[in-house]
């Protein structure tokens, strides 16, 4: 239990998807003029996280991994279907994300209208595909660290959205040079963020 | 759908030069389509990593928008996000494994970001805003023109990043000794993330005073 509220920690603040990986940094710069556009799309991305990396994890555990398939057969212990998993992912994350959306639709309207359009885009946010990607990588050990990773990550990202989101509704007062206006400040920004977040490097519980 | 062009254009007409030309400068997916930042930013501490990504991803766009232009007139609208990623899943699989065999080092370094491929908003936009309206040829140039204006972003960003932090290239040593013992040291901020994240800014600020139609309106 430790174990998962350390990680679920790490993964808002240290391995953040953001400031550590650059991960979802498309949507990241195009979704982030305005907070309320940002807090929808960060629940979002929250949302389907956190069903999409355990769900890949039991799908990594009992399908993909080499000898994973004796739960059929234990003829099949030495296939290894590694390969797939890049495939495997994406065809999960891809139905997850259409499934979430009719979910929604259905019984919240008002959400699925605030949302609607964030919705498909998720399906191609690399911080859903990566966050997949680090659990296949970093081996966890069991079913509630991933609901942890994912949860983290997942706040992790939104924090992030909203946070530039809230700089760059200020900053268009400031007078910046017009080279750097829009996408140009945005990253110095994120940079200088990025900084702030390491000095939560070494946290431990 | 006929291959045979009715108005036969030579292969390299200046419109298809344009293809090939814009993206490196004035439509460049990294500074000006923000497309495909995740990995830009990752994979560039070290200069072969980037340009082993570059390449991948070159390698992908370009055949990702080959295949997706021949199966345009096949692909049901509703559908279409699902079998763009298929293709482009398959090649990544493709590229995953080449890069294992033969460089397994450098694909150890580039962990998930291989992976991310899929995702890398530069295909799925190529896709979308080109491959689906056009014939293969130029869909080709398309992805050609579009990796490249990505490589030279990631090879400059691994150029600079190494050097300064690292005072190496390619691995090896750039900087001399004598340097270090005068009082030199690496920039150790060049390594961290978040100096990629300055660096891509400083490359549109100067492109954006050089090019001044490119400034964004608030």
């Amino acid at each position: 239990m430790q174990e998962s509220i350390n990680i679920f920690i790490k993964s808002i603040f240290i391995d953040n998807m953001i400031f550590a990986y650059f991960l979802g940094m498309c949507s990241y710069l195009a979704v982030s003029k305005s907070v309320k556009t940002a807090v929808g799309l960060g629940i979002a991305v929250i949302f389907v996280q956190v069903i999409t990396v355990p769900v890949n994890y039991l799908l990594n555990k009992y399908m993909l991994t080499p000898g994973a398939l004796t739960w059929i057969s234990p003829q099949l212990a030495d296939v290894d279907l590694n390969f797939l998993s890049f495939i495997m992912f994406i065809a999960v994350i891809a139905s997850i994300v259409q499934l979430v959306e009719m979910i929604i639709e259905k019984f919240s309207p008002a959400l699925y209208n605030s949302l609607g359009i964030f919705l498909p885009l998720i399906a191609v946010n690399c911080a859903i595909l990566g966050g997949s990607l680090f659990m296949q990588e970093w081996e966890f050990e069991n079913f509630g660290q991933t609901v942890a990773f994912g949860l983290g990550s997942g706040i992790g990202w939104a924090l992030a959205i909203i946070a530039i989101a809230a700089i760059r509704e200020k900053i268009r007062y400031s007078a910046i040079p017009g080279p750097l206006r829009g996408l140009g400040i945005s990253f110095i920004l994120t940079g200088l963020m990025a900084i702030a977040f390491m000095s939560f490097l070494g946290i431990k519980l | 759908m006929s291959k045979q062009q009715k108005e036969r254009e030579s292969l390299f007409s200046p419109r298809y030069r344009k293809l090939i030309r814009n993206p490196l400068s004035i439509e460049n997916p990294i500074t000006v389509q923000v497309l495909g930042i995740c990995s830009a930013l990752a994979v560039t501490t070290k200069l072969k990593p980037a340009f082993v990504m570059a390449l991948s991803v070159t390698v992908v766009v370009a055949l990702a928008n080959v295949v997706i232009s021949l199966l345009r007139n096949g692909i049901p609208p509703r559908i279409r996000i699902i079998v763009q990623l298929t293709v482009v899943a398959a090649l990544v699989i493709l590229v995953d494994q080449v890069l294992k065999a033969f460089v397994y080092d450098v694909s150890k370094q580039l962990s998930v970001f291989v992976g991310l491929i899929i995702t890398n908003c530069i295909l799925m936009g190529r896709l979308e805003a080109f491959a689906m309206a056009n014939k293969p040829w130029p869909a080709f140039l398309d992805g050609i023109g579009n990796g490249l204006g990505y490589s030279w972003i990631l090879i400059a960003l691994g150029f600079f990043r190494e050097l300064f932090g690292n005072g190496t290239l390619w691995g090896y040593r750039i900087i001399p000794q004598s340097f270090y013992e005068a009082g030199y040291s690496n920039n150790g901020l060049l390594i961290l993330p978040p100096a990629a994240l300055i660096l891509v800014g400083t490359i549109i600020w100067i492109q954006r005073s050089r090019n001044r139609s490119l400034i964004e309106e608030y």
